[in-house]
């Protein structure tokens, strides 16, 4: 499928921490053709399992991309508006004038209004506004509500994702959809191509709110070597070019305490040797990524990270370039097609 | 509804009303006796009146809504801002806008929130701070897309929210809707010179000049007025609420309503059952107030449908309320006589 495509369906299709069943059944079927079998575990990723021509027991590389987003959740329910509050990090600054989904007993539209400006004094203009001045609207009367949406229902953002001059996607949830994507591209690529280990994609859930899908799914796909896939900052006004990478100057790949250099080295052979450009990200602890939960799954995964820039983080314009979504794609692909039988990633001095 | 979505969805700042005028030309073809656009880019409409007294009456809505200007290009590649006309700079990040009528798609970002101070999310970035992102790589790019006074508005599209109708620009496109449908109706016994004024977000204008071309005998101003009727700690009065009624201004910042004008209305409302509010309190302008100030002096009153959210993305009112509004106005302009005129 065409990569904008791909993108804008995965970016506007809901999927909030906890309640990913919409965004799961998409990526069901975007790869059933692709996978020889797949399959769901307790907590809801989603794992789809290409076999290999290599000679059992095969090793297993796992490609992981969380398929969960950030959003907000009901609180209470006051004159038929709706009292909220946040899951994972979203961002309130962001909230006044933003068109919602709440998933009520069915589906409702909604907006976080605003006061006009007419109503409120200059000088109470330059705070943010408080959790208790933002609601959300569904335009129905109070008992209607009450009797389709209940506190601690899901609500997720709805925005059209568009596209932006020189090849630039912007929408909702590409943190971390822009990763699905790049699997899904990988599985493309791999099901027309030979390759010796098993390889599982997963889409993981509840990475915003603790990494815990990929703690599960980690010990359930047991890997010899994993790559998770992310978003890094992308390069935008504002903020300092060291803590950023541009966009559609290639992927970055991430070097630390939670990644093994061996996975690392292959990596950056692979896109050496592919023409694909890439950048070093240096996470010196924590990566904040499926990666970290998946590193000190059982008896230890060697892991890596491949990250695509993009701004405006945990926003509802979060743009990505499409060029480092399909040469993200490719690397993974190629990363996986290239590893022989008996390739596992080992220390120099093991 | 069909024409309020093609109006709110119509691109039109003030001073950039172009699309609005031809919608509302399409909509009145074949209804209004004659049609003419003045100096300030206001589009009038007469639609001639039956009885043998006639009265100049003015109905006037305002085609202009609030949006953006390009006012300077970073080296990012990001477009500098200012308002057009009154915004609250915290509905800004986020927002997706079309810039210029050829609807370039472009984002307000901010900086992640993972990468603030403690307390930082706090403080409202001001408009000066924002850049518009079309994806423009560098200066010289953003300033071949998007030169300076470029216009834009918020890219919101016009659908159902529960028993509302949601989208932008409602101040004043909800007006341009009665006032379309109120010349698409039977013919009245009064003249009716309707105008879709320019310029009213930025200072009143367009209205200003059309009342004075037209010479009416009264005039009314049909508005999408403040409801601001969300949970409040205070008790402070909601301006106007939503679903129950066209809000009748009694007085505003802008003028006094004419008091035999505004017993017209009351009375029409109460004979006939249509549901009314006063708005309430009197914050805010509209046309009236350029208009009242015309020449010698205009009756003038001021109708509107209440809206939530207005100058911001994403508006809301009740196709009730508005279609109560048309009636209310249609009764009344059936009832007025010379008499009520008469101080």
């Amino acid at each position: 499928m065409e990569t904008f495509r791909l993108l804008k369906q995965l970016s506007e299709t809901p999927g909030l921490a906890g309640h990913e069943e919409p965004v799961r059944a998409l990526v069901r079927d975007l790869w059933t053709p692709l996978v020889d079998e797949l399959q769901t575990d307790g907590l809801g990723s989603l794992m789809g399992r290409r076999r290999g021509r290599g000679p059992e027991p095969r090793p297993t590389l796992m490609f992981a991309a969380h398929m969960d987003e950030i959003g907000l959740r009901v609180t209470g329910i006051e004159k038929g508006f709706l009292r909220i509050a946040r899951v994972g990090g979203a961002d309130r600054r962001i909230l006044p004038g933003t068109e919602v989904v709440v998933h009520g007993r069915r589906d409702l539209p909604g907006v976080v209004g605003m006061r006009p400006p007419h109503v409120v004094p200059p000088d109470r203009r330059d705070k943010t506004l408080p959790w208790e001045e933002l609601f959300v609207d569904v335009g129905l009367p109070e008992e209607e509500v009450k009797s389709l949406v209940r506190v601690g229902d899901p609500i997720s953002f709805r925005r059209e994702a568009v596209e932006l001059k020189n090849g630039l996607l912007a929408g909702k949830a590409l943190d971390n959809r822009v990763s699905v994507a790049v699997v899904t591209l990988a599985l493309e690529h791999l099901s027309r191509a030979s390759h010796a280990w098993d390889i599982v994609a997963v889409a993981t859930v509840q990475e915003e709110v603790g990494l815990y899908g990929a703690t599960t799914a980690a010990y359930g796909v047991a890997p010899d070597m994993a790559v998770a896939v992310d978003v890094t900052f992308g390069r935008q006004a504002g903020v300092p070019n060291h803590q950023t990478f541009p966009l559609g100057e290639g992927v970055a790949i991430g070097v630390g305490p939670n990644f093994h250099p061996a996975v690392v080295e292959r990596l950056k052979a692979v896109a050496e040797a592919n023409e694909i450009p890439y950048h070093i990200d240096p996470i010196p602890g924590r990566s904040g990524t499926d990666a970290w939960a998946i590193q000190v799954s059982r008896e230890g995964v060697p892991t890596g990270l491949v990250s695509i820039p993009l701004r405006y983080m945990h926003q509802p314009v979060e743009t990505v370039s499409l060029k480092d979504v399909e040469r993200a794609g490719r690397l993974l692909a190629l990363l996986a097609a290239g590893l022989e039988a008996d390739f596992r990633p080992r220390w120099e001095d093991e | 509804m069909e024409l309020l979505k093609e109006l709110s969805e119509a691109f039109g700042p003030s001073g950039h009303e172009k699309e609005v005028r031809q919608v509302l030309r399409r909509a009145l073809e074949g209804y209004a006796d004659r049609v003419w656009v003045d100096a300030l880019g206001n589009l009038h409409a007469l639609r001639e009146g039956t009885g043998p007294n006639r009265l100049r009456i003015l109905l006037a809505a305002h085609m202009d809504e609030i949006g953006l200007m390009v006012v300077g290009h970073d080296e990012s590649g990001g477009l500098r801002v200012r308002a057009i006309g009154g915004i609250d700079d915290r509905v800004l990040p986020g927002a997706q806008v079309w810039v210029g009528s050829d609807r370039i798609p472009g984002v307000i970002g901010l900086k992640p929130v993972h990468l603030l101070e403690q307390g930082e999310d706090e403080k409202v970035v001001k408009i000066d701070q924002l850049l518009v992102d079309i994806g423009a790589k560098g200066k010289e790019e953003a300033q071949k897309w998007a030169p300076l006074g470029t216009p834009m508005v918020f890219a919101t599209r016009f659908e159902e929210v529960g028993a509302l109708v949601k989208g932008k620009s409602f101040d004043d496109r909800a007006g341009c809707a009665v006032l379309a449908e109120l010349v698409r109706g039977d013919r009245l016994p009064h003249d009716l010179y309707a105008v879709f004024t320019v310029q009213e977000e930025v200072g009143l204008r367009g209205a200003r000049v059309a009342a004075y071309a037209n010479r009416p005998d009264c005039a009314f101003a049909l508005e999408g007025t403040i409801a601001d009727d969300l949970p409040k700690k205070k008790d402070v009065s909601p301006t106007s609420e939503l679903g129950k009624g066209p809000a009748i201004t009694v007085m505003d910042r802008s003028f006094i309503a004419h008091r035999g004008l505004l017993r017209l209305l009351v009375e029409t409302a109460e004979a006939l059952g249509i549901p009314y509010q006063f708005k309430q309190p009197g914050i805010g302008g509209t046309d009236s107030g350029a208009i009242h100030l015309a020449r010698e002096g205009i009756p003038c009153g001021t109708v509107a449908v209440p809206c939530r959210y207005i100058h911001s993305p994403v508006s809301l009112l009740s196709p009730t309320d508005l279609e109560s509004t048309v009636r209310l106005m249609r009764e009344s302009l059936a009832r007025l006589t010379p008499d009520v005129l008469q101080m």
